[in-house]
């Protein structure tokens, strides 16, 4: 997607934004972003973490309290004279709740940003548009006569009629049942690559982000914690944070001795940190493979067996070598259906590619259990 | 999500508002300043001392006794067609509303015309009894101040009606029944946990109806009771006492404020009555027997009293009396009233919806505060609005008289204040709360994500409340317009003092030749105004019924 139109300036930018509902308690911090032109870009994270306020800022909704931004190269806001009005920006949004106009037909919701072009154009533009999102029969239609679906499209249509230089994408999908929402889902990142427009989608759903994005910022308190590629996300997470949000983990914590750190499920190298530092290593789910007891160093108790058809949630105890305590809460994620029953005694292989080891800032303010310390 | 925020500031929105509002707080701002003006202190001192006492007295007595009488007749009413079933409940349910298109002064002229000395009710006793003179048997005087009160209590009541009823619907049935479990009987959850619950919204409803009774004027003047709007008038029109009058109208005022916090405090705590969820509405018990009729007849009397026998006094007269009444003045009367009102019902939505929407726009609490102020005026006696309003434009007209009277040598004398000018400003100000308030709830039922949606499609914010607010809510826009041209209709007291010279509408019309003893004549034109005050009556039980409808559909 970057190649020829590098140079070009990117669709969108902000630097060093900040903006918030009340004094003193900035939702938005200092956030700094760039999406290139026809770059799909996710902002994901946990509720009240600012990326509806962002998407708010880009479109014009909101002024900030301080930053600029600009839109295809052209300054729109800088918190100061300069703030072009929504209705100026060439900015696309689509809403959570779809808000198509009741009042008109989908035609007429499609047709209503193009009023700028003569009427035989805007209505043939409108009429691709709909073809595009596979709805041009309907165009009589009201929205309440629609599907959430089709509803969905009308927006979609009627947000990219107008050739916005940047659409902007509130939760699009969270209005759809979750059998509807793959299959839409896949459609409008079709529609999306079609029209090459670059667009940045607000949502809550990791495997959503995942699966639209060509990057991810993953938001926390205001600020983008890491912006990568979905792979560059999953094998390079830069902080617990960015472990956390995508998955649960297992978590333990030790101290760093000559470059390693030694906790319950072995030594792992820490060559970032420093000497004597409180680490705290975080292991995915998929890190923990079971395999014939006395294999390995550990062993964990089977606590119990969740399978969800193409793989299984174990629940496990780690024990000690020559001891049946269980030490530690463990879960694993295999594929398929082991044959394992609770009470039995597995050995368990470490895959240290789904292992992060980070500085040690406490457990997961949101998790209920805190991981146990190493002795 | 936090609250969405406002839109980007658009200046020409706020400086419009803070403009409305000033405009429609200039009377109470102007009765203000010449009540306590120079040489208002004697003024004061004298009517302390003479009429003042007697007044406030007797506006006392007469909201005591009003206010009784309402929350009696309106809650228990409420209370009986929500609670149980017996014959002709569902119809009650909005006919109970009824008495609200009669405005007090015409009952009042109605019932004197029925109960007076020649009136055919005494007519009929003295013949039955066979005797000749007004001494020789004993008939209430109804040209009183109990009378006054029993007429507003039967036309106002249902203000107290109308909100205990949904303040009783939106209980939930589960919190009643609980209370029967708990040992209650009917009366008893009734009177220990209904009662409390729906208090907050029965003080709103009689905070209004104080209000109305403070408003009066038709009445209290053929009854000759000197309430203080009664002995406003008399200072004004017969002494010819502007600061006197301005300073009746200061105590008013205070009376206005009282019952302004009275209704704040009753709108605040309606919070403790609606409960998270939708909860099923109570279950209704049939009645059968002597309570069942007991509940028909205490139903069927107010609508009775308030609008039965009014509108059948009114049509008898109007169509005995046709000929006479169907005048080309009467058509005149008609057209003025129609004109008026519709003048003021537009100017009141346009306002209306421009501060509604702006407020949307910027939600800031400043700009919030100024647009409920600019909805008091309904509070305002419609007395004190015409001496505030006059004093504004016959300043105006000085000052304008002044400038061209300068540069162009002309006396352009009272331009405003002998106009139509004078009476849209009243209409406008007392009426744009009834406005404001429709589109305000027509305008929430609108998603905030479809302002949004049309911005970023290219539109202005005032494109965005022609293309897709406007439209959206034209039901809300024609509801605000019809009530406030009702309610332009029935005005009079702001109206006979306002109104230019010779001019006449079917409200001044019917009170002059009431007062007159002619209300045979005027009966036609009373009929009129009835019919039109209908119109609410009917908007009001839609809405109901479609609540109840709504109500039946959620689980």
């Amino acid at each position: 997607m970057t190649g020829t139109i590098a140079a070009a300036p990117p669709a969108l930018r902000f630097e060093d934004v900040t903006h918030g509902y009340h004094a003193a308690a900035p939702v938005v911090r200092a956030l700094s972003l760039s999406l290139a032109r026809g770059e799909v870009v996710c902002l994901l994270g946990p509720s009240g973490c600012g990326k509806t306020t962002t998407l708010r800022l880009a479109a014009g909704l909101d002024r900030p309290w301080a930053g600029r931004v600009d839109i295809a190269g052209r300054r729109v806001e800088d918190a100061g004279p300069t703030h072009v009005p929504p209705e100026r920006r060439r900015v696309g949004f689509l809403f959570q709740d779809f808000a198509l106009f009741p009042h008109l037909s989908v035609l007429g919701n499609v047709l209503f940003g193009l009023k700028d072009r003569p009427r035989r154009a805007a209505r043939a533009r409108a009429l691709a548009m709909l073809g595009t999102v596979g709805l041009a029969e309907r165009a009589g239609a009201y929205p309440h006569q629609l599907s959430g679906g089709q509803q969905q499209r009308v927006a979609l249509a009627r947000a990219l009629a107008p050739e916005p230089a940047l659409l902007l994408l509130d939760e699009p999908f969270s209005g759809l049942d979750t059998r509807l929402r793959r299959a839409v889902r896949e459609q409008t990142l079709r529609v999306l690559q079609q029209s090459g427009v670059a667009a940045l989608m607000v949502t809550h759903d990791p495997e959503e982000a995942m699966f639209m994005a060509d990057r991810v910022a993953l938001m926390q308190a205001g600020r983008v914690e890491q912006i990568d590629s979905p792979m560059q996300l999953h094998h390079r997470p830069r902080s617990a944070f960015a472990v956390r949000f995508f998955s649960e983990v297992n978590e333990c914590v030790g101290r760093v001795e000559g470059g390693r750190v030694a906790t319950p499920l072995g030594l792992f190298d820490a060559p970032d940190l420093a000497e004597g530092a409180a680490a705290r290593v975080l292991a995915r789910p998929e890190a923990l493979i079971p395999t014939l007891a006395g294999e390995t160093g550990f062993a964990a108790r089977v606590v119990s067996v969740r399978p969800l058809g193409h793989e299984t949630i174990l629940l496990l105890g780690l024990t000690r070598p020559g001891s049946d305590e269980p030490v530690m809460p463990l879960t694993a994620r295999v594929p398929g259906r082991p044959t394992c029953a609770p009470g039995d005694l597995l050995g368990l292989a470490i895959e240290t590619d789904e292992c992060f080891v980070f500085p040690d800032e406490g457990p997961d303010d949101t998790a209920e259990a805190p991981p146990m310390a190493a002795p | 999500m936090a609250r969405p925020s406002p839109i980007p500031r658009h200046r020409s929105w706020v400086i419009g508002s803070l403009a409305a509002a000033g405009i429609v707080a200039l009377p109470v701002v102007a009765v203000l300043v010449i009540a306590l003006g120079p040489g208002g202190g004697a003024i004061w001192a004298h009517l302390a001392a003479t009429v003042l006492p007697h007044y406030v007295v007797t506006t006392l007595a007469l909201m005591v006794a009003v206010g009784t009488g309402t929350l009696i007749l309106g809650v228990g009413t409420a209370w009986l067609v929500t609670l149980y079933r017996f014959p002709g409940q569902r119809l009650f349910q909005w006919a109970l509303l009824m008495p609200l298109a009669v405005p007090a002064y015409v009952i009042a002229y109605v019932y004197t015309d029925l109960l007076d000395y020649a009136g055919p009710v005494q007519g009929t006793i003295r013949a039955a009894l066979g005797v000749t003179s007004a001494a020789d048997y004993w008939f209430p005087e109804i040209r009183s101040l109990p009378g006054a009160a029993l007429m507003m209590t039967a036309v106002l009541y249902p203000y107290v009606y109308l909100l205990a009823r949904s303040a009783f619907l939106e209980q939930s049935a589960c919190v009643l029944e609980v209370a029967r479990t708990l040992g209650c009987g009917p009366w008893s959850t009734f009177r220990r946990v209904a009662l409390p619950l729906a208090r907050p919204s029965i003080v709103v409803g009689l905070a209004l109806v104080l209000m109305e009774t403070l408003n009066d004027f038709g009445t209290v003047d053929y009854f000759a009771v000197q309430t203080l709007t009664a002995g406003l008038y008399n200072v004004w029109l017969i002494m010819h006492n502007r600061p006197g009058a301005a300073q009746i109208a200061l105590v008013l005022l205070g009376f206005v404020v009282v019952l302004l916090v009275l209704e704040r405090l009753g709108r605040r705590r309606r919070g403790y009555q609606a409960t998270g969820t939708r909860n099923r509405t109570p279950a209704t018990t049939r009645l059968t027997g002597g309570p069942a009729v007991l509940a028909t007849l205490a139903c069927a009397a107010p609508v009775v009293v308030g609008f039965g026998v009014p509108a059948l006094v009114l049509g008898r007269h109007a169509v005995t009396r046709f000929s006479e009444s169907w005048t080309t003045g009467f058509v005149t009367q008609a057209l003025n009233s129609l004109a008026l009102s519709s003048g003021a019902a537009l100017i009141a939505v346009a306002i209306g919806l421009f501060l509604a929407y702006a407020v949307r726009l910027h939600g800031g609490r400043g700009l919030r505060l100024l647009v409920r102020c600019a909805g008091l005026g309904y509070a305002i006696p419609g007395a004190v609005l015409a001496v505030g309003v006059l004093t504004v434009l016959a300043g105006l007209d000085t000052a304008l008289d002044r400038v061209m009277e300068a540069t162009f040598g002309l006396d352009t004398g009272l331009l405003l204040s002998g106009s139509v000018v004078a009476l849209l400003f009243a209409y406008t100000v007392r009426f744009l709360a009834l406005s404001h308030g429709t589109i305000d709830a027509g305008l929430g039922r609108v998603r905030p994500s479809l302002d949004m949606a049309a911005r970023t499609l290219g539109r202005a914010p005032g494109q965005v409340l022609r293309e897709v607010h406007a439209p959206l809510i034209r039901g809300s826009l024609l509801t605000a317009g019809l009530l406030v041209f009702v309610d332009a209709m029935k005005e009079l007291p702001a109206t006979l003092i306002l109104r230019p010279f010779n001019v006449d509408t079917l409200a001044t019309h019917v009170y002059q030749y009431a007062s007159d003893e002619l209300l045979e004549q005027s009966a036609l034109a009373a009929l009129c105004i009835v019919l039109t005050g209908l119109i609410p009556v009917v908007l009001l039980s839609r809405s109901i019924t479609r609540a109840r409808a709504w109500g039946g559909v959620a689980p």
